[in-house]
């Protein structure tokens, strides 16, 4: 396509404007429940019906199922689509961290075999990388594939996979090689989920939710041409998409469509000036100073995403500076749960049986507070990133650069129990 | 022994990330010389100088075009791009860099709102010394100041404090209530009734006076615009002052942090030096994320308010709500990861301290600002 066949992003807008009115259902208030099987239906479906009417992929490359386009484009399609229900869950980890590194890393193949399927809702994906042993640890895998000619032979386990249970492949990275130091023995699988030799098991979460999976992997077959880049250079693809995770849950990929609905659904500004009106102190000034302090870090965080996105693709930026928006956005939810907190008072504590009020939303949000700032890399980790990638710091010492793996001291694995 | 700040760079930070080739330049240019004629020894003995800044040193800014930005070419201002606003921040943020003296938020507010709404004898006669840099103008407002109608004018009573670089001012422009409304009235400091008193400050050289009107006669001719409608026209210069002095405490901060990050990899301690320490980098990493919030903000705000667009009054408010207590915390951080010579005197850091609070404590705080958004989402406090 040549640049002057190129829409231009407000013909797109007033395209994708009366499009979503005709064919999107309207956005509910009801809390989103990324537990509820039909709600996964409902988003597969939805996905199709973007897909069939154009709309899905505006930043994935034309020839493989996207529509080539531009940022500006995906924002003006976001802006349209906020009054719409869209299929929020596809946009992380499928879109925004997972078919974002098949498109940097993928073969030709996997690409035309994958892309466009994930694009018409038909595979929802997710990355296995953290294992029970590691934390924060990442390359400190201890998952191995052993080749065996045509394919690899997996075992192992990981966890804290969002959703692994509803999804059908899995980036999962997996040890190939002992003898060298451990960054450099890594390999990158597509992984199918649903096979015999991987068992899923969903985690019972604080809040009570089940969204987090745990796998156990026992001799599972993966064929050769399932490796994701080069052999033992799966940190190379991991990188990358850790750089996508944080772009992607920081706000700031042009792979996901939508606004971002299940990271960061509580605590949010609307809750609070709801929680200030329930309480009937809307005249008290510090509930006034609380609510616009609310409404502050929301905003600015929004206008920090468009700041380190247009330097990072202006170049004045390094990539990991995309480290700021996950640690902002963690820590800004962080005070935001806070703030709910106090401006529901007693209403925190109890509440009449069987409601669904305001109080007790912010107050059963606060039990999973910490989730942002672990979860896509723990703050301790972005500030890591950020004082060594972006400033330039000392790198923190480490007992295992330069050694085989094999020989690198570890704790007891928990995976074996 | 006086440890200076090494001399400023061009930093790919600013409020703006993109900026045009004129622009750079001028932004060049103002860095330039604002090192050259005013570094921070010459900030430091400026201290006990009345003004708080050498009048020739305000005529060549006003020369390079400090002044003439918010003012259209046709009464003899002139910007480089669309928008005089966002070329001024440039110069605000460089003033910040080096804690530069002079009159640049007072002086341009007062020639953007003449340009706007003054008579062509108000323009005529003040319009000129304040592009040329001869003369200064101070903003009384918004404050307690009452009009009463008197003869065919009106007669002005309250006390407007502080008012930036009241005494150096040879004009003041006053918002003032008349009746259920507001108007701004252009007066010479010498007219009768008006008693200005410097007062003292927390920045070395940057002046506040106190504002005296006892009963001041002025004749209709001193209305800017139209009397009892000026609402609008106070709000838009509230929202100028903000943009620029939150640009100029983004300067300051830009430069106590490279000061710092440059501190914590020169000195050692232990062997090694501070920045190979976990502790302290993750403060920086802290301290580098609110700065490029405040960055964020502070771009949102400027462009809303030069393209006068409709959330402008909102976002000047959420700009000055998080960046003005970051600011002053953020160098406060500066002082504290430099240890024991960050609150000497001879160290600069307390020069950029003092500027951040000031420009924290005037034009609204946070608090005000905040309660502003909150008249937005909750609706009035009463």
């Amino acid at each position: 396509m040549t640049d002057a066949a190129v829409e231009p992003v407000e013909d797109f807008r007033l395209r994708a404007r009366a499009w979503l009115a005709e064919n999107m259902p309207t956005a509910t208030a009801e809390p989103f429940d990324r537990g509820d099987d039909g709600r996964w239906d409902l988003e597969r479906t939805l996905q199709r019906r973007l897909w069939d009417g154009g709309f899905a992929g505006i930043c994935f490359p034309s020839e493989y199922g996207g529509l080539g386009l531009s940022f500006e484009h995906q924002r003006a399609f976001t802006e349209e689509s906020l009054p719409y229900d869209m299929p929020f869950s596809l946009n992380v980890p499928t879109f925004g961290i997972l078919a974002a590194t098949l498109v940097d890393f993928g073969t030709h193949e996997q690409k035309l075999r994958h892309l466009p399927a994930i694009l018409r809702g038909e595979e929802l994906w997710v990355q296995f990388l953290s294992e029970p042993s590691g934390g924060s640890d990442l390359a400190g895998c201890l998952t191995r594939a052993d080749r065996d000619g045509d394919v690899f032979i997996m075992s192992g386990s990981k966890i804290w996979s969002s959703s692994a249970y509803a999804c059908d492949y899995a980036m999962c990275l997996a040890r190939t090689n002992w003898d060298v130091p451990k960054h450099r023995g890594l390999t990158m699988f597509i992984v199918k989920i649903h096979q015999p030799g991987i068992q899923v098991e969903q985690i019972r979460q604080v809040d009570g939710s089940m969204e987090f999976c745990q796998e156990f992997f026992d001799d599972v077959q993966i064929p050769a041409s399932d490796v994701v880049g080069e052999v033992d250079d799966g940190w190379t693809v991991a990188s990358r998409l850790l750089v996508h995770e944080r772009n992607a849950v920081g706000g700031g990929s042009p792979y996901t469509s939508g606004r971002s609905v299940g990271h960061d659904s509580s605590g949010k500004e609307d809750d609070l000036v709801e929680m200030a009106r329930a309480s009937g102190r809307t005249g008290d000034p510090h509930v006034r100073q609380l609510v616009a302090e609310g409404h502050v870090r929301q905003l600015v965080g929004g206008q920090l995403i468009r700041r380190v996105m247009q330097g990072v693709t202006a170049g004045k930026m390094p990539p990991p500076a995309g480290s700021i928006l996950k640690l902002f956005s963690a820590t800004g939810a962080m005070r935001r749960y806070e703030i709910g907190l106090e401006l529901a008072g007693e209403g925190a504590a109890a509440w009449p049986a069987d409601t669904e009020g305001v109080a007790r939303r912010l107050s059963e949000a606060t039990l999973w507070r910490q989730g942002l700032s672990l979860g896509g890399g723990s703050n301790e980790i972005q500030r890591n990133i950020i004082s060594e990638r972006v400033l330039g710091m000392p790198r923190e010492f480490a007992a295992d650069r330069e050694v085989p793996y094999r020989d690198v001291r570890r704790g007891p694995n928990p995976a074996k129990g | 022994m006086t440890i200076r700040c090494a001399s400023t760079t061009a930093k790919a930070s600013g409020v703006e990330l993109e900026l045009t080739e004129d622009q750079e330049f001028f932004r060049q240019t103002t860095s330039k010389f604002l090192a050259a004629e005013c570094p921070l020894p010459t900030v430091r003995s400026l201290a006990d100088d009345p003004a708080g800044f050498a009048p020739d040193y305000w005529r060549r800014g006003a020369e390079l075009g400090w002044t003439s930005m918010l003012v259209p070419e046709t009464d003899g201002g002139g910007c480089l791009s669309e928008h005089g606003l966002l070329d001024l921040v440039l110069v605000a943020e460089e003033m910040g860099r080096l804690v530069s003296p002079g009159p640049l938020v007072p002086v341009n507010v007062v020639a953007s709102a003449l340009a706007e709404a003054g008579t062509s004898a108000q323009r005529a006669a003040v319009l000129a010394g304040l592009l040329s840099g001869q003369s200064v103008a101070a903003w009384c407002g918004p404050t307690a100041i009452h009009a009463e109608p008197a003869g065919d004018g009106f007669r002005l009573t309250g006390v407007a404090a502080p008012v930036e670089a009241g005494a150096q001012a040879q004009h003041l422009l006053v918002t003032a209530r008349t009746g259920d409304g507001v108007s701004q009235m252009l007066v010479p400091v010498d007219t009768p009734g008006i008693l200005v008193s410097p007062l003292g400050g927390l920045d070395l050289v940057r002046r506040f006076a106190e504002v005296r009107f006892d009963g001041v006669a002025v004749p209709a001719s001193a209305v800017v615009g139209e009397a009892g409608t000026a609402a609008e026209a106070v709000e838009r210069q509230l929202q100028i002052a903000v943009v620029l002095q939150c640009a100029e405490s983004l300067g300051a901060a830009d430069r106590m942090f490279e000061v710092t990050l440059e501190y914590l990899g020169d000195r050692y301690s232990f062997g090694r030096p501070l920045s190979s320490y976990q502790a302290l980098k993750h403060r920086v990493a802290d301290d580098k994320t609110w700065l490029e919030a405040c960055h964020a903000t502070a771009t949102a705000a400027a462009r809303a308010v030069a393209t006068r667009s409709d959330d402008a009054a909102h976002l000047v408010s959420v700009a000055k709500a998080w960046i003005a207590p970051h600011v002053t915390e953020l160098i406060q951080d500066c002082v504290q990861l430099h240890g024991g010579i960050g609150i000497t005197w001879e160290h600069d850091l307390h020069l950029y301290l003092r500027r951040a609070t000031v420009n924290r404590a005037t034009y609204g705080t946070p608090e005000d600002h905040a309660e502003r958004i909150a008249t937005e989402l909750l609706g009035a406090a009463s």
